[in-house]
Order: structure tokens, then C-alpha cells, then sequence
């Protein structure tokens, strides 16, 4: 696709049922102290994004890195999703959610973006969303859109609620936890799949950074 | 050179500071209340990316109570939360603390990879005056500063004038203050940042590439009160201006 018809890009924290549960024991702790109330977002700046089959350069420092596999929502107009798109957003692992995760995040090339947008209307329901995720052919995840916190219209309308999605911006639903925890690991070296019907494959590939 | 980049008669333009006048880059010279201010601020082919600093002065630090950082604690924000010099900030109905933020802005010049802190001037287009406005209301312990706090439509307003970098040869000793009604509230000097504008430009360089337009907040020192429907709030910088805000109540969520 033409990644410059992308507006901005917002990823939504612990939208996953599975991973709240995940988290439930410690929300209530330093340095959180009570569980998020409104949606929890972040942003995925332009120096991510990266093509379907592109290769994601890792940096040296980081010997692993965490798979997001998520579906975004594309907005056609300020309340109106025009449809939706495969996302890859890939993180260096932290462990605290704390602080913005931009170093962690925001490493260039560190958002692979679907070519398929499956447009919005009354037959699409997001949250019969699934996808899989496989790394060299390994299925490693599989996720279930009716596992959201909040589904994509009621996500919309809380994120709405503070701030204006425009026209070609983006609002990724979230990212689930694997079964025993955390999310799929990936290295130098892998290739990603995340694949979902109707939505097609969304293939990027690790490999090391230049120096 | 001091840029600006306005509305007049329903057309986008980009100006230039003359003699108390704005130059429009179609030659015509008009006064400053004749035009709507936008930032100022070239479109980019993407959206620009916007880094903001929190706790980077050292007294700002100490008066929220929290130890200096030892890493910059950096947030992003979207473009709709930018605005123009002379326009209104909504406060939210029922809120109870909403302050300013006075903040020298970086304009990054050109393409910034590994960049280390000796060359990091030269990719810098100009600077120019951030007010950051947080409303501590909303306030959570997650990806803290969350964006209900520092990424509502039209909270951060920026201008008037986007200043050439040659123009400022010491960006590291500029007076910032911002006024209330007319009551200075924040005094501070950019020579107080813990991570100055080198550090951060080599940083953020060393694991994203930064493009020309994208900004970097630098956060504000001490001095924040809060601010009330009907205020009239002016940041100014030294050497690059002042820039005027006046809040709005909100009737609506934004």
C-alpha cells in the first residue's frame, strides 16, 4: 500500500480480556495502583511503518523481540470507520507499562502494515475478527476478536470521547496474550505471518541491523 | 528569519515576520490580527512526528516530586493536538487542575539517523514556542502522561513564529516565561534542562529516524498553575516569541 495515505497510527494497551485477567494481580499495585480507566493508547510514529514483505531491521541491543499481532481500525472521517487492516506492531519487550514505551516501540521499521483493507459495512463485524500468527510457518498464536475489552465501536467511541480520529488515521484493537503469557518472541533470522480471513497475509521478515 | 504560516481570506499561506507585519508569500503585507495563526509549520508527506518531554528541568521535577529522571521520559503526541498562536483551548466541564506548559520546541531540519550530540545542531531547522497543556484530571498510571491527559484536540498550541536555527546561536540560555492574565506565573531558563537539546536529538536518533517537521518538546520548569475558562495564557521564549492561548469551557467531553 501506499503507507502515505496512513494518518496517524494509535495502538490501544491491555484491550484483551486475557490479558487484563494477565495483568489483574498487579493493577492495583505501585507504581499503577488502580486499573486503567479510559482507553490506554499509544502511537506508532511514521519511522515504523513498514510494507507487507519488508524486512524489519532489530536492533543489536535487543536479542528478542515481541509480536503484536492486531487488526486496526482505519477511520474515512472523524466517527466513521472505513474499514480495517492488518497490523504487525512489534515491540522490544519491557516489562512495565508505566511509563510512554517509546523506546521500546517506536524503533524504526517496527510497524509491518497490511495491504488488504477490508472495508467497513453492515456484513463486517470486528468482532468476529480472528488471525493467526506464524513464525516460519510455526503457528505460534491465534486470536479471537470477541476477546476485546472494549469492541472496536465502543473503543472508538471512549478514544472519542478525548481526542478526534481523522481521516486515514488508524486505531490498532489491541494485542492478546499467548495462553501461558506474554506475547509470541521473534529473532534475527524469522519470518513473521499474520494472516486473517479476508484480510490476506501480512509477511515481514527480522534481520540484523546495519551498523 | 522568523516564519509563520497562516489563513487569510480562506487560502493556507506561509509568511514571514516584516516590521510588525506579516509578508505573505504572495507578496501582500498584512497585520498580525488580519489572519488566522496555524503552526508554523510546513506540511510534511507523513504525519510529523511529535515528541514531548516531561520532567526535564530540574526545579519542575522537584516540584511534582519526583526524582530527576535518569533517561528522558519522552510521550508522542498525534498533529490534531496542535494548534495555532491566538486561538482557544477547551477545558474540559468539571475538571479540576488544567495548567500550561511553556516549552522551547525543536523544528528538525533534515533526515536524523545516529546523529551523535557534536553535529546534532546542524540538523535543526528552527524552534519554536510549545504551550503543552495537561489536565491532571486524567491523570493514570499507565504510559504515564496517557494521552487523555496530553493528546486532546487543539491542547497544544505552537507559534507564533517557527525561528531559523541560524538565527539562534544559543538555544541552551533562553528565558521562558508565561503570563496568566497578564501575571507572570513561570519563569525558568532553557539552561535548565537536565537533558539538553544535543542529548536528545542524539537519543531519539539512535534508535528512530527523525524527518524534517518533526518536533520535539522540551519540556518546561517550574511554575505551572491552573488555568480557567476565560484566561488569557501567553508562553513566550526568548529570541522566538510569544504565543497566545485563551481558554474555552468545554461543554462537551472534547
Amino acid at each position: 500500500m501506499n503507507l502515505n495515505t496512513l494518518g496517524t497510527v494509535y495502538g490501544t494497551l491491555l484491550n484483551f480480556r486475557s490479558e487484563v485477567q494477565a495483568w489483574a494481580p498487579r493493577m492495583n499495585e505501585a507504581p499503577y495502583k488502580s486499573p486503567p480507566r479510559a482507553p490506554i493508547l499509544y502511537i506508532k510514529p511514521a519511522n515504523t511503518w513498514s510494507q507487507d514483505g519488508a524486512a524489519i531491521a532489530v536492533p543489536a541491543r535487543a536479542p528478542q523481540v515481541e509480536i503484536g499481532a492486531t487488526i486496526a481500525m482505519v477511520m474515512q472521517a472523524p466517527g466513521v470507520i472505513g474499514g480495517y487492516r492488518l497490523m504487525n506492531d512489534l515491540s522490544l519487550p519491557h516489562a512495565s507499562f508505566f511509563r510512554p514505551p517509546v523506546k521500546f516501540k517506536c524503533v524504526d521499521g517496527f510497524l509491518g502494515v497490511g495491504d488488504t483493507l477490508v472495508q467497513a459495512g453492515p456484513a463486517v463485524d470486528p468482532s468476529k475478527f480472528v488471525l493467526e500468527v506464524r513464525i516460519n510457518d510455526e503457528l505460534k498464536q491465534a486470536v479471537k476478536f470477541s476477546g476485546l475489552v472494549r469492541d472496536a465501536k465502543q473503543l472508538l467511541a471512549d478514544v472519542s470521547e478525548f481526542m478526534t480520529l481523522d481521516a486515514g488515521d488508524a486505531l490498532m484493537l489491541g494485542c492478546d496474550v499467548l495462553p501461558q503469557g506474554g506475547r509470541p518472541l521473534a529473532r534475527v533470522g524469522d519470518r513473521i505471518e499474520i494472516s486473517a480471513p479476508g484480510f490476506g497475509t501480512l509477511t515481514n521478515t527480522l534481520v540484523v541491523q546495519a551498523l | 528569519m522568523k516564519h509563520a504560516r497562516v489563513l487569510y481570506q480562506g487560502t493556507t499561506l506561509d509568511a514571514t515576520e516584516s516590521d510588525g507585519q506579516l509578508l505573505l508569500a504572495d507578496g501582500r503585507l498584512v497585520p498580525f490580527d488580519a489572519v488566522t495563526w496555524l503552526p508554523p509549520l510546513a506540511p510534511t508527506p507523513r504525519p510529523r512526528t511529535i515528541l514531548a518531554l516531561g520532567l526535564n528541568y530540574a526545579d519542575h521535577a522537584k516540584e511534582l516530586e519526583f526524582k530527576a529522571p535518569d533517561e528522558p521520559l519522552v510521550f508522542l503526541k498525534g498533529e490534531s493536538a496542535l494548534t495555532g498562536h491566538r486561538q482557544v483551548t477547551k477545558r474540559p466541564d468539571g475538571v479540576e487542575f488544567m495548567h500550561y506548559e511553556c516549552e522551547l520546541t525543536v523544528v528538525i531540519g533534515r533526515t536524523t539517523k545516529n546523529v551523535k550530540r557534536a553535529n546534532a545542531y546542524d540538523h535543526v531547522g528552527g524552534y519554536t514556542v510549545a504551550n503543552d497543556y495537561a489536565i491532571r484530571d486524567y491523570l493514570e498510571n499507565w504510559y504515564r502522561p496517557n494521552l487523555r491527559v496530553k493528546n486532546r484536540d487543539a491542547t497544544t498550541p505552537l507559534g507564533p513564529w517557527r525561528v531559523d536555527a541560524a538565527d539562534m546561536p544559543n538555544p541552551m540560555a533562553l528565558a521562558l516565561h508565561t503570563t496568566v492574565n497578564g501575571k507572570v506565573t513561570q519563569s525558568g531558563n532553557t539552561r535548565d534542562m537536565i537533558f539538553d537539546v544535543p542529548f536528545l536529538i542524539e537519543y531519539f536518533s539512535s534508535f528512530m529516524t527523525l524527518q524534517p517537521g518533526d518536533l520535539i518538546l522540551t519540556g518546561t520548569p517550574d511554575g505551572v498553575v491552573d488555568c480557567r475558562a476565560g484566561d488569557v495564557i501567553i508562553t513566550e521564549i526568548e529570541g522566538i516569541g510569544a504565543l497566545v492561548n485563551t481558554i474555552q469551557q468545554s461543554l462537551t467531553p472534547i
